[in-house]
């Protein structure tokens, strides 16, 4: 059997969250108007049927096969290694994937969960673009109308992809409310949807929302872990000693995560970003500096006011700039079994530099997260420690802002 | 969160009850929302006292919140103008208190969950209890989620107000009746809140309202959601105990900005609101 073919249900995992009610612990929920809870149960219904349908099993791993491109490979780092001297560093390549990022296991899932429903009209939320790109493409593959709501901020700040989505028939909708970024693209989504509940399927692209979204998008990129767990078996004969992961809405993340969870040998870090620091206002560390409270249909840790009002977040990297994180995280937060760091801007364009000059590999500056913490982490480590982190994304989509930070100059402009 | 405990009625406070059993059938009730703080923080108490004189029964005072999902671009703005001007949830319980030194209209807090549990739950319902609160609507708080505000809400006698909508199940609707005390609030079209053209809320509207008086039997009913004219409210509400205007009242607050006599016109609109045009 390889690798790909191995599902999450035929393995006997002692963790089980979420309950029946969408809680991983006290986080998660459905905190939604009444109009969309039809739909929610509609889809819990149908997701519950497809997960263990044969065909649509083979189905979905025929496209990540043929069309994503996996398995990705686990690449050894040699002279990241050696630049550490301590233990051994392996990549996870989800930046080798179709679109360049891991968000197209998650939105090959849902489109297949849509067309069996029924529903020709997809919507999407975007931040950075990616998973934006990653559901027009979707789209474009298998002829659905797509409609993606992004932030007018985002829209100028990630002008690539806006274009990429265009190319690929989507809609792109400016959202011109609130801070015009990701959560105010959200707000816009679910009005989408709550306006046009009967015909359409919202493609959530994080391990954000209400129940069933944070369980979905887990399961749909749970294929990142345990391709992981098979490699690492293979090429070292052992599991990995310490996985690394970006964490915004955070499923990258869980992806690689989950299936290490019950794995208590397996020390599981989430690098959050600091922006300019996790002491300051201009940062997106929800674990840091937030507190739980409710925003986009679930109770999470989020970043908020004295008032209660949400917060702004700031990172250099469009994608990790949230003010919340999935619930599921939350939970693993508060029950200690997940690290979660910051790490500033700063640290992570380092990152960028260090890992594109010894590695060849441009990393995504989310990506970057989550390598900058290297520094942190291999000076306490011996030579036969494994180190894995999860390469995201590639960043390619980045090169503007990383012209601007190195060169002074806009690569876009 | 479980749904399946048995949850006795909810009482309607008194002033709540008044309104509804002093109704005469040909007139209807009529629920205004105003957003606390819009468009200053001192006009607040004003509008709600002027709103009484000029016909409403019932007032959602709206506390604002930086991202309300349930709500269209109109209410996204006055949330937006009072938060900017410094709007903080003290100033919800100041205006409540306020207003009754003078007036026993009943008065329903409509917000988010998150400034309320950030807040903390037992202080905002005892604040709610003594300066004289009739009901909480919190939209993104279905019964599911319940659990966390029912003890407070109980033990405080503010009861909740839940929606439905055109898409509801009639278990459903039977089970947020059982929840609900004071009204059950309907959203008469599947969407967010916010002024929409007359032939937009259709005939479709008026089956729903036949399975919603079939279903909901322990508590009256009213209809919002696109309502800007008193033909509007006649049409949606034949066959309701009454409507809630939200949307058309800021918008109508904004075309007047700049105005001197901004007040008196925006309470005229109200009593065409209520009355139709003399």
């Amino acid at each position: 059997m390889s690798t790909l073919e191995k599902s999450p249900e035929t393995d006997n995992l002692t963790y089980n969250f979420p309950n029946s009610s969408g809680y991983f612990g006290k986080f998660g929920g459905k905190f939604v108007p009444e109009i969309l809870i039809p739909a929610l149960d509609e889809l819990e219904r149908e997701y519950k049927v497809a997960k263990d349908d044969e065909q649509f099993k083979k189905e979905r791993l025929h496209h990540l096969r043929e069309y994503v491109g996996r398995p990705t490979p686990l690449t050894l780092t040699e002279r990241l290694t050696e630049h550490y001297g301590t233990g051994k560093i392996y990549f996870k390549r989800e930046d080798l994937c179709h679109t360049g990022a891991h968000k197209i296991n998650n939105t090959i899932g849902q489109v297949l969960l849509a067309m069996r429903m029924g529903k020709k009209r997809i919507i999407a939320e975007t931040g950075a673009g990616q998973h934006g790109v990653a559901t027009a493409t979707v789209c474009a593959k298998f002829g659905l109308e797509c409609i993606v709501y992004m932030g007018e901020e985002d829209m100028r700040r990630q002008k690539l992809n806006v274009d990429r989505m265009r190319l690929l028939g989507a809609d792109v909708r400016s959202v011109t409310s609130g801070s015009r970024t990701l959560k105010d693209a959200t707000n816009e989504a679910i009005r989408d949807w709550v306006t046009n509940v009967d015909d359409t399927f919202y493609i959530i692209g994080s391990v954000v929302g209400p129940h069933p979204y944070p369980m979905m998008v887990r399961d749909f990129h749970d294929v990142i872990g345990l391709e992981t767990e098979a490699q690492c078996l293979e090429i070292e004969g052992r599991d990995p000693d310490y996985i690394l992961a970006c964490v915004g809405g955070g499923s990258n993340a869980i992806g690689i995560f989950h299936r290490f969870i019950d794995k208590k040998h397996v020390k599981l870090i989430g690098l959050e970003a600091a922006g300019e620091g996790a002491e300051t206002n201009k940062t997106a560390a929800t674990f840091s500096k937030g507190q739980p409270g409710v925003l986009h249909g679930s109770l999470s840790y989020l970043l908020q006011t004295h008032q209660g009002q949400i917060a702004l977040a700031h990172s250099i990297s469009a994608g990790l700039d949230y003010p919340g994180v999935g619930p599921e995280h939350s939970h693993l937060f508060d029950t200690k079994r997940v690290d979660y760091r910051p790490v500033t801007d700063t640290e992570a364009m380092d990152a960028v530099k260090r890992c594109s000059m010894l590695e060849g590999i441009i990393p995504a500056i989310e990506t970057a997260h989550a390598i900058a913490w290297l520094e942190t982490l291999m000076p306490t480590l011996t030579k036969d420690d494994i180190v894995v982190i999860n390469c995201s994304g590639r960043g390619d989509k980045d090169m503007g802002t990383i012209s601007e930070y190195f060169y002074g100059t806009n690569g876009q402009s | 969160m479980s749904t399946a405990a048995a949850v006795s009625i909810k009482a309607a406070s008194e002033r709540m009850k008044r309104v509804f059993e002093e109704r005469v059938e040909s007139a209807k009730i009529m629920n205004l929302f105003i957003t606390a703080g819009f468009p200053r923080k001192e006009d607040t108490v004003e509008l709600i006292l002027g709103y009484e004189k000029n016909g409403a029964d019932i007032i959602e005072l709206g506390m604002p919140f930086s991202d309300p999902l349930a709500d269209g671009p109109t209410i996204q703005y006055s949330s937006e103008k009072s938060i900017e001007a410094g709007f903080v949830m003290d100033d919800i319980f100041d205006i409540v208190a306020q207003v009754r030194k003078r007036s026993q209209i009943p008065i329903v807090l409509m917000g988010y969950i998150n400034p309320v549990i950030h807040y903390g739950l037992e202080k905002f319902f005892a604040k709610g209890q003594e300066a004289g609160i009739d009901g909480l609507i919190l939209p993104d708080v279905p019964v599911e989620e319940s659990g966390l505000i029912q003890q407070a809400s109980q033990s405080h006698n503010i009861p909740l107000i839940y929606l439905v909508a055109p898409n509801s199940t009639d278990e459903r609707m039977k089970l947020v009746d059982q929840r609900s005390g004071g009204f059950v609030y309907c959203v008469s079209v599947t969407g967010v809140t916010g002024a929409r053209k007359g032939d937009e809320v259709d005939e479709s509207v008026k089956r729903f309202i036949e399975r919603i008086n079939k279903n909901i039997t322990n508590n009256p009913v009213l209809i919002g959601f696109g309502i800007a004219s008193h033909t509007d409210a006649m049409r949606i509400s034949e066959k309701a105990d009454g409507f809630v205007v939200g949307s058309a009242l800021i918008n109508n607050i904004r075309s007047l900005d700049g105005d001197a006599e901004w007040k008196e016109k925006h309470f005229r609109f109200v009593r065409e609101l209520k009355f139709g045009s003399a």
